[in-house]
């Protein structure tokens, strides 16, 4: 599949604000347990004490989220019909992912407003009995949003490595990843205790677990039979089937859309990068961050902007890689 | 509306004939020309005249050899190329495969809209503008509704459906749609576009929900078959297979080797012959 550049920044983008505002509405949901003296600041104590700076993340999501929906904006051919995308939910996973992207601003628009009036009215922050249902809305709307985006994908049957088990797992991982990954950098900005801790931890473990969840993938889209002619045309009963004249000389818009072939050309190279630059880099960052906590702020943007560049090169791959059964008609 | 109609007694498709079609391309320029002008036209082409043409067409011929007994990955062509000169026993002395004891087979394959009873790029389609209508079963796209986000075209296994990137949605095949309900053509008119061009009567449009119309006594009878059936979205579309070759020479007619060896006749080596009596033989011996 050629790997759109609208369509990977969209991915990424919003999977990174989702991640994050998926980690903020949960963070919010908790908070009156969490802000409660007895198991208090240790967790979540930066925000506790710092609302001012919840709101900021809650604004810093919101610019990656729209960024990338605007992003997918660009991949239309009508944008300005974008509307109408809102109303097949009944069948389609896009139409669903669009209606969940609208409602998951409702909750983030609400908390900012309130994080930004009640830092200028002076009233205590998230006093409201509401704020924790707002939270959870948030962290409910993000997943929905990105789990809905996974199944645009692994619903295509004719995109066989798309209905491998592991590509919504995936989706889901690597946006909290991407998300734990800014959350860290916003918070490596005014340290103070619990956060700039727990963060890192979480980058090491999602290090972990989203890199073994992508390998496995790619070890299951490699074992994938090659497209054969053969049972595109039915014939296969009768011999080997080989393709010896295209119905066009010149490429026409299947074969461009779905016979991209450079990636599986350069895969290996291009999957090294992608484990380093997302998961490797911003893995030992992390752990140098827990251990010299003096490098935490240096460490954590580097580390976003490695992960950030990492997932760039791995949703290119998710596009690239991936084979269409329609190419199958033009296999020779 | 994208979720798919209650299923339909009525379906109308193609049935198309892959040992008589003769990969001319006719079907898909009468296709292309009228579709260009129709309801559902028109298929703007970027640079037509130029070096790299490229545009919208519904239809695609493509072209493929069969080799019997062989197995996939292997072309032939080394073998043919090793072995030099073309082998005596061999019934296709100029083909480049020359197998001795079967025939490559050439299979013209025109690939089109199968107009599925349960198909995925309907039911992917966020805004409605792809659909099934209820009344016949073909899969249509409603221009004014597409927002271009050629996800049909990436759920349909077949290619059936091509992206104009000149007008920002998404093409397909009708069926004609425009011309079958047509009322101001003559009634012999009312087919698709393509049935009406194919120079070899490869192509027939029928109702394939009905068990005694034409089209569905052409498949019973000579097997029809669909296309990737295992993806599930049950292609209304047929593929009638190619019938099995006749030997060289007559020597695979049942009816007259049995003739020949009860009255104890003459064994003729055809291959013994001069080309103009060969082919006289091969034209008699039907």
């Amino acid at each position: 599949m050629r790997p759109t550049f609208s369509i990977i920044c969209f991915t990424v983008l919003s999977g990174v604000g989702y991640g994050a505002w998926f980690l903020l509405g949960i963070g919010i949901a908790l908070h009156a347990l969490l802000c409660a003296p007895l198991l208090g600041s240790e967790v979540a104590g930066w925000a506790c004490t710092h609302p001012d700076r919840l709101a900021f993340c809650l604004a810093v999501g919101f610019i990656f989220v729209s960024a990338g929906l605007l992003c997918s904006l660009g991949h239309l051919g009508q944008p300005q019909r974008a509307w109408r995308a809102l109303s097949q939910w009944r069948s389609s996973w896009l139409s669903r992912e669009g209606i969940f992207a609208v409602l998951t601003f409702l909750p983030a628009m609400a908390l900012i407003v309130r994080e930004l009036s009640t830092r200028l009215t002076g009233c205590p922050p998230l006093s409201s009995n509401a704020t924790p249902t707002f939270g959870a809305l948030l962290a409910l709307g993000s997943l929905s949003t990105v789990y809905c985006t996974a199944h645009i994908y692994s619903s295509l049957k004719p995109v066989r490595a798309w209905r491998d088990p592991r590509v919504v797992p995936g989706y889901l991982l690597l946006s909290v990843f991407g998300g734990t990954l800014l959350l860290w950098a916003l918070a490596s900005r005014a340290p103070t205790a619990g956060w700039e801790r727990v963060l890192p931890w979480m980058v090491v473990g999602l290090t972990g677990l989203a890199s073994g969840v992508k390998v496995l993938y790619w070890r299951a889209i490699d074992a994938l039979p090659a497209p054969d002619p053969g049972n595109a045309i039915g014939l296969a009963a009768l011999g080997a089937v080989r393709s010896f004249e295209a119905p066009h000389t010149e490429e026409n818009y299947l074969t461009h859309e779905m016979g991209f072939v450079l990636a599986r050309k350069h895969a290996r190279k291009l999957r090294r990068i992608a484990l380093m630059l997302a998961f490797l880099v911003p893995g030992l960052l992390a752990l140098s961050a827990l251990v010299l906590p003096a490098i935490g702020m240096p460490a954590a943007w580097l580390a976003l902007a490695s992960g950030l560049a990492g997932l760039f090169v791995e949703r290119w791959l998710f596009f690239a890689e991936a084979k269409h059964a329609v190419m199958a008609y033009y296999a020779r | 509306m994208t979720s798919l109609p209650p299923p339909a007694t009525k379906k109308l498709g193609l049935v198309i004939d892959l040992d008589t079609c003769v990969g001319c391309h006719a079907c898909a320029v009468a296709c292309k020309e009228w579709n260009d002008g129709g309801d559902f036209g028109p298929l703007p082409d970027a640079d037509p005249y130029g070096a790299e043409p490229h545009g919208v067409w519904f239809n695609r011929v493509h072209s493929y050899a069969v080799e019997p007994g062989m197995g996939n990955g292997e072309s032939g062509m080394g073998r043919a190329s090793l072995r030099g000169t073309p082998d005596a026993a061999s019934t296709i002395p100029h083909s480049p495969f020359p197998l001795p004891g079967a025939q490559a087979l050439t299979v013209h394959f025109p690939r089109s809209c199968l107009h599925c009873e349960t198909p995925a790029c309907v039911t992917v389609c966020p805004t409605g503008a792809s659909y099934k209508r209820a009344e016949d079963g073909i899969v249509l796209v409603d221009a004014d509704k597409c927002i271009g986000c050629q996800l049909c075209s990436w759920a349909c296994p077949y290619g059936a459906r091509e992206y104009s990137a000149a007008r920002g949605t998404m093409q397909k095949c009708t069926l004609c749609v425009d011309r079958i309900y047509n009322e101001t053509l003559e009634e012999i008119d009312r087919q698709p576009a393509c049935v009406m061009a194919c120079p070899t009567r490869a192509r027939h449009f029928g109702d394939l929900g009905d068990a005694d119309s034409k089209v569905s006594k052409l498949v019973a009878e000579r097997e029809g078959y669909a296309l990737m059936p295992e993806f599930g979205y049950a292609p209304v579309n047929r593929y009638l297979p190619p019938r099995p070759r006749r030997g060289g020479c007559g020597d695979a007619d049942p009816v007259s080797a049995r003739e020949s060896s009860r009255s104890g006749a003459e064994i003729l080596d055809p291959a013994q012959l001069p080309g103009v009596l060969r082919w006289l033989d091969r034209v008699l011996s039907r």
